[in-house]
């Protein structure tokens, strides 16, 4: 089995959640030397040299990210750690949290000595509690501890770390409707520039991490940048949390070097479709990556770069498969019903061309629609990527685009066959969820 | 010109016929010393007190059930704010209610790995193991962030999975009894992934 666990080592161990159990692992023991022996430009450049790029969709580079934080005192900076893993497909920081969450805290404070920030925040979504719960038990055993508060370990550095949950919005996710919803607000995106590196909560410069971007930096500082870029590809050095799920045997997270072949992922590790079954296509960084064919996608390296030049994404690491008895466009449907329940409704081409989306895809599993249709649904694709605030939109227009391109004469056969039955079914079967935003 | 007489088409109808609901004060609202002290407690957490409006709700929805029109202005007393900035942020979260919900609430994933898997099937036998009982609110849901263990739900605040269409009516009477709900599918027992039956 392929499985390199750094991230998830001794998750099996139940006292692993609790700080005597994970300082029998030596826990805490690059908190201590970062806080005692280290400077926060040598972390920074520890974690730059690393080359971590970031767990939770983007990809960007940890360390330049934290360095994009203005330098020096006179002001009140902060760090943020994004836990409103919310994308469909991904479950990964919730395995993380659950198992190791003094892993996150430890991460966060080394985080923070290197931004400067002396408060930090995790935003977990609220459908987390289980999860929220275990980090409140575990935060108040790092305050006990002294590795939080004031004047960690005696070195004059204060930090104070906050759990807060969310209550339930995709969109809190995207790292400025996450500051506007830590501030009390609906969270809807702000503008960019000013990036939250310049100016993000109370208008103080932050930093705002993932997760499992956070929960490598620990092991990062203990055994060096070098040490770490023996993992993975050179671009994507590492190990990453891989959420596997849909129509595989044993979906589940497995953590594996970046760039192993996808086929070992879906195949060796999560059991491949049931028997006799294939895979017709998969997601391969979660709901808002560009679907891959099975013939296409299933040989290339699990990386970055092998994902971006394939046309889709890493994103958060989750693989959702569909094998050949799933339906593309009743999946392009689900996948657009999704973003439109949880477009925050302030950019009109997210607003209107997610609900267009719908109501177009709608009309094609009913056999209501006419093959122009598509033309029109790959159209209206086109016109939200890049014309709003988020990402949000261009997250549901890149698969769903992608899906009608590749699956374009399945699309015109259901078009054609859809009969009387399907037309009740399509409609009923999907349910309404709860509360839809727009 | 101040003789001219004013169009009346500029101001009929224009005139609000309330003024809008100001930040209400403490004495008028009954706020029950419990959730003063929690919301009182929350603000403390954060450099500025408005940031505790979601955690202020989340204690409103806990004492009460779900986020009353009464909660939200004892909370909108104690955070010194407006009730309808409270309400604006309420209807905002899925999770925090407007409307009166049971004192059971079972989300049911619908997304994409759960629906390949049966979730709606579940949804259904959940809404048909319920039966309209009022005191168990039962909802289709986006991503829960479970989808190992799709099709599942979250009952109670607690995820459960994978869930065959048949145990709903089991966890619903355990809900109704006040037991354990299906304990053996409870997420927390599960083991990682790759190291189930090996």
């Amino acid at each position: 089995m392929p499985e390199t666990r750094i991230l998830l080592k001794h998750a099996e161990d139940p006292e692993l959640r609790t700080l005597t159990g994970y300082k029998r692992y030596n826990g805490y023991g690059a908190l201590e030397r970062a806080y005692r022996e280290l400077e926060a430009e040598e972390v920074l450049k520890e974690l730059e040299d690393s080359g971590l790029r970031g767990r939770g969709g983007a990809g960007f580079s940890m360390g330049k990210k934290a360095s994009f934080l203005p330098r020096g005192g006179g002001m009140n900076k902060y760090l943020c750690c994004n836990a409103d893993e919310s994308e469909p497909g991904a479950f990964k920081d919730r395995e993380l949290m659950q198992r190791n969450p003094h892993q996150l805290i430890e991460g966060i404070a080394i985080a923070a000595l290197a931004a400067d920030a002396g408060h930090a925040f995790i935003f977990i979504r609220g459908e987390y509690d289980l999860q929220a719960d275990i980090l409140d038990a575990a935060v108040a055993e790092a305050y006990e501890a002294g590795y939080l508060g004031q004047n960690i370990l005696g070195t004059h550095r204060d930090l104070e770390l906050v759990v807060h949950r969310g209550a339930g919005a995709y969109i809190c996710g995207e790292e400025t409707a996450l500051l506007d919803a830590l501030e009390g607000k609906r969270g809807n995106p702000r503008l960019k520039p000013p990036f939250p590196a310049v100016q993000g909560l109370y208008g103080g410069p932050t930093l705002i991490n993932n997760v499992e971007t956070l929960a490598n930096v620990p092991r990062i500082v203990a055994h060096g940048a070098e040490w770490f870029t023996s993992f993975g590809t050179e671009q994507s050095p590492g190990t990453k949390v891989v959420s596997v799920s849909g129509c595989v045997q044993r979906p589940g997270n497995y953590e594996v070097e970046l760039g192993i072949p996808t086929r070992e992922l879906i195949y060796d590790l999560a059991g491949g479709p049931a028997d006799g079954r294939e895979v017709k296509a998969f997601y391969p960084g979660g709901s808002s990556s560009p679907v891959l064919t099975g013939e296409e996608g299933l040989d290339l390296p699990y990386s970055f770069e092998d994902m971006a030049a394939a046309g889709s994404m890493l994103g958060s690491g989750s693989i959702i498969v569909a094998d050949d008895r799933v339906s593309i466009p009743h999946m392009a449907l689900r996948t657009a019903r999704f973003y439109h329940h949880e477009s925050c409704g302030k950019c009109t081409p997210c607003r209107e061309g997610t609900n267009w989306t719908v109501k177009m895809l709608e009309r094609v599993v009913r056999g209501e629609a006419t093959p122009m249709d598509l033309d029109i649904v790959a159209s209206v694709q086109e016109n939200i990527i890049g014309h709003c605030l988020c990402v949000l939109g261009d997250s549901m227009a890149m698969p769903v685009g992608a899906m009608v391109r590749k699956f374009r004469e399945e699309f015109e056969e259901v078009i054609a066959t859809a009969g009387e039955e399907n037309r009740i079914a399509a409609v009923q079967g999907a349910p309404e969820t709860l509360g839809a935003a727009t | 010109m101040s003789d001219l007489p004013l169009d009346p088409a500029l101001t009929e109808g224009r005139v609000p016929d309330r003024v809008p609901e100001g930040v209400p004060e403490l004495h008028e609202v009954g706020c029950p010393p419990e959730l003063k002290e929690r919301i009182e407690e929350l603000m403390g957490r954060y450099p500025d007190r408005k940031s505790a409006s979601i955690p202020a709700l989340w204690a409103v929805q806990r004492l009460y059930g779900w986020c009353t029109p009464e909660g939200i202005k004892q909370a909108a007393a104690v955070m010194r704010v407006t009730p309808a900035y409270l309400e604006s942020v309420a209807s905002f979260y899925d999770l925090l209610h407007t409307e009166p919900v049971g004192s059971h609430k079972v989300a049911v994933c619908t997304n994409i790995s759960c629906w390949m898997r049966g979730g709606d099937e579940l949804l259904d036998a959940f809404r048909a193991a319920a039966g309209g009982d009022e005191d168990i609110f039962v909802t289709g849901f986006e991503c829960l962030g479970a989808c190992d263990i799709a099709p599942m739900a979250s009952i109670d605040e607690r995820y459960f999975g994978p869930l065959e269409a048949a145990e709903a009516a089991t966890a619903i009477e355990q809900l109704r009894a006040g037991e354990d709900v299906l304990p053996e599918k409870a997420l927390e027992k599960r083991p990682l992934a790759g190291d189930a039956d090996a």
